[in-house]
């Protein structure tokens, strides 16, 4: 009897221990969350100075596209009240920017490096004169109401940037996923991303809600 | 024959012993991918849907603003609340909590601190906009609208 227990070799059973792991893995999994770090990212202005009044602003009046949003979630684009889509939106603002009406020397420069789908784009449109002059003095204006939902706030904030990022993705050759996504950390891309905003700064004017 | 005798006695068991390695693997590969989350949230968060997203680089240069309503109605009301680290907190004191969150910066990165607002769907602008010129008197001057990827297009 003695004899055949020594025989078998001293084990620790280590079938349990996987079980004991995957305990803890479903508990790591169950209690941290993916972070996620997206959104659209804005600069304020800095503080207004007190000993200084601010800047007059002397634009004309077709370089400025209007939205406003009153508080019960309607908007006012161009003085107008708008029932369209967030898409037609986004469109109205590309045929905005991308007007070249009456090009000073440096939206002349713009028009010129542009590829030829963005220029036959911008021709089809007619070049409305009473729309602006180019994208160097195109201005988008954005005002809330203090009773705007934020979902509306952002929403109009995207239809805004995704009008700019389909003209910059059209100009440097890529689709808009492709343009979004631009590692700006690497040398090559960062320069496909300077080359594309050249001239045609995203304006963006957020007014204070009132 | 003998020789297909032998080998017909052994038992085909599949070793399992490498089981727990594989698994332990896995483990370390969540413990080390995944954040703690730091903060009990009081506010409702349902976030705005976006299609035009930046993705934040640096996840050490930003601090979070969470603005909605209280879960809890019975204790907090029913008016959207500001959030930051814990506590409930009004307009006036978010400079202070940029501030703490600069002091835990070095100094050369201090002035690009982003704050990340994450705003439920239902609040107004109102009280979006309080903040914001609370960031810019603490000239914390970027800020992230958080959103989740809108998929439908």
């Amino acid at each position: 009897m003695a004899r055949s227990k020594n025989r078998k070799p001293a084990e620790v059973s280590s079938g349990s221990m996987a079980d004991i792991a995957f305990l803890l893995l479903i508990f790591f999994l169950v209690t941290t969350t993916i972070a996620n770090d997206k959104g659209i990212l804005i600069s304020l202005p800095p503080k207004p100075d007190p000993n200084e009044p601010p800047p007059v602003v002397e634009k004309n009046d077709k370089n400025i596209y209007a939205i406003l949003a009153n508080s019960q979630d309607k908007l006012l684009v161009e003085s107008e009240p708008y029932e369209g889509t967030m898409e037609e939106l986004t469109e109205d603002i590309k045929k905005f920017v991308l007007n070249f009406g009456k090009p000073g020397e440096e939206g002349v420069a713009v028009y010129n490096s542009l590829p030829s789908s963005l220029k036959s784009y911008i021709n089809s449109n007619g070049r409305n004169p009473e729309s602006s002059d180019d994208p160097i003095e195109a201005v988008v204006s954005f005002k809330a109401n203090r009773g705007t939902t934020y979902e509306l706030y952002i929403s109009v904030l995207d239809a805004v940037y995704k009008a700019y990022d389909e003209i910059y993705a059209e100009r440097a050759g890529l689709t808009v996923e492709e343009w979004l996504t631009l590692d700006k950390s690497k040398d090559a891309q960062k320069e496909i991303y300077a080359q594309a905003r050249e001239g045609i700064g995203r304006n963006i004017s957020i007014a204070e809600p009132n | 024959m003998s020789k297909f005798k032998k080998s017909s006695s052994t038992s085909n068991d599949i070793p399992t012993a490498a089981l727990p390695d594989i698994i332990f693997m896995l483990l370390f590969f969540f413990m080390v991918t995944t954040v703690m989350r730091e903060t009990d949230i009081l506010v409702k968060q349902q976030l705005p849907r976006a299609t035009q997203l930046t993705k934040i680089e640096r996840k050490s240069l930003v601090s979070y603003i969470y603005i909605g309503e209280p879960k809890n109605p019975n204790l907090y009301g029913t008016e959207p609340r500001i959030q930051t680290n814990d506590v409930f907190i009004e307009p006036t004191d978010i400079i202070q909590f940029v501030n703490q969150e600069k002091d835990k910066l070095s100094e050369v990165e201090r002035d690009q601190i982003t704050m990340s607002l994450k705003g439920d769907i239902e609040i107004k602008m109102g009280i979006v906009s309080d903040v914001q010129q609370q960031l810019r008197e603490a000239n914390a001057r970027k800020v992230l609208y958080s959103s989740i990827k809108r998929l439908d297009d």
